[in-house]
C-alpha cells in the first residue's frame, strides 16, 4: 500500500470520524427486539382473532375492526410488524445483494413497500372504525 | 485485488509473510456444512419465516382493504381465502407465523444470555418444533369450528 510510505496529514481521530457507530450502532438491532417483544402478544392476538373470524360476515367483520380496541390493537399489530419486518429484510438483503447500488436500491424498494403496505392497511382500519 | 465492488471485501486482505498482499479465502458453508442439523437448519428456517410472513403480510393488508371497501370487495377475498390455494396459503401462513413467534422466544431468551449451550440448544430447537406443529394444528381446529 502506498499511504504506508506517505506521512498521514490527519489525526487518527479524524480518520476514524463518521465511520464509526457513535454509539448508535445496536440501534438497529435493538429496535429489532424492541419489536419482537411487542409483537408476541399482539401476533397471538391476531392469529386466534382471525381464526376466530373465518365464517363472518361483512357486517361481524366490519363490527369486529371498528371496535375501538380491535382497531387500536389492529393498527399497532400493523404498523410495528412492518417495521420490524422492513428492518428484518433489510438484514437479508444487506447479507445477500452484492454491490453498493444494487443493495441500497433493493433495501429502499422493500422499505418502500412495507411503509406503503403498512399506511394502506392502517387506514382501512381507520375507514371502518371511524 | 486492483479495485473494490464491494466494501466487505476489506475484511478478505491479508498479507503473505513476505509482506505481499493476497486476498483471504472464503470459509466454505453451503457446500459443506450439513444444512439439515437442527441448529443451522432452524436458523435458516427463522429467516424464511420471516421473509415468508412479510410477504404473506400482502394478504392481511387486501383483507383489511376488502373489508373497508364493502361486502362485495371483501366477498372477493373470502372466495380466495376458501378456495383450495387461498387455504393453503392461509394453512402456509399459520406455520409460518408461529414458528417465526416461538424461534423469536427462543432468539429473545438467547439475548438475554440463557440456554447457549448445545444440548439446549437442541432442546429448545425441538420445542420449538413441537409448539409449532401444535399451535398451527389447534389454529386450524379454531378456525374449522366457527366456519
Amino acid at each position: 500500500m502506498s499511504e504506508q510510505n506517505s506521512v498521514r496529514m490527519q489525526s487518527p481521530l479524524g480518520r476514524v470520524r463518521g465511520l464509526g457507530s457513535a454509539k448508535g450502532g445496536t440501534h438497529h438491532w435493538w429496535i429489532q427486539r424492541v419489536t419482537s417483544i411487542a409483537l408476541l402478544p399482539l401476533t397471538i392476538w391476531f392469529i386466534l382473532s382471525i381464526a376466530l373470524h373465518t365464517g363472518s360476515s361483512h357486517a361481524q367483520v366490519v363490527a369486529w375492526i371498528g371496535h375501538p380496541l380491535n382497531a387500536v390493537l389492529l393498527i399497532s399489530f400493523i404498523l410495528i410488524s412492518f417495521q420490524h419486518a422492513g428492518a428484518g429484510m433489510q438484514v437479508v438483503l444487506e447479507d445477500y445483494v452484492r454491490g453498493e447500488m444494487p443493495r441500497m436500491a433493493s433495501i429502499l424498494a422493500v422499505k418502500a413497500l412495507c411503509w406503503l403496505m403498512a399506511l394502506l392497511a392502517a387506514l382501512s382500519v381507520l375507514r371502518v372504525a371511524l | 485485488m486492483s479495485s473494490m465492488k464491494d466494501a466487505r471485501e476489506a475484511t478478505f486482505i491479508g498479507r503473505r509473510t513476505d509482506g505481499t498482499r493476497i486476498r483471504r479465502p472464503l470459509s466454505p458453508h453451503l457446500q459443506v456444512y450439513d444444512m439439515v442439523q437442527i441448529t443451522s437448519g432452524l436458523s435458516v428456517l427463522n429467516r424464511a419465516t420471516g421473509i415468508a410472513w412479510t410477504v404473506g403480510s400482502a394478504f392481511l393488508v387486501w383483507w383489511l382493504m376488502a373489508a373497508a371497501s364493502g361486502p362485495q370487495a371483501l366477498a372477493k377475498a373470502q372466495w380466495f381465502f376458501s378456495s383450495f390455494l387461498g387455504i393453503l396459503v392461509l394453512a402456509g401462513m399459520t406455520a409460518v407465523a408461529w414458528f417465526h413467534t416461538f424461534a423469536g422466544i427462543r432468539h429473545l431468551m438467547w439475548d438475554a444470555g440463557h440456554g447457549f449451550d448445545l444440548p439446549s440448544t437442541w432442546k429448545t430447537g425441538k420445542a420449538v418444533m413441537v409448539a409449532t406443529g401444535v399451535a398451527t394444528v389447534l389454529t386450524w381446529l379454531i378456525a374449522l369450528i366457527s366456519w
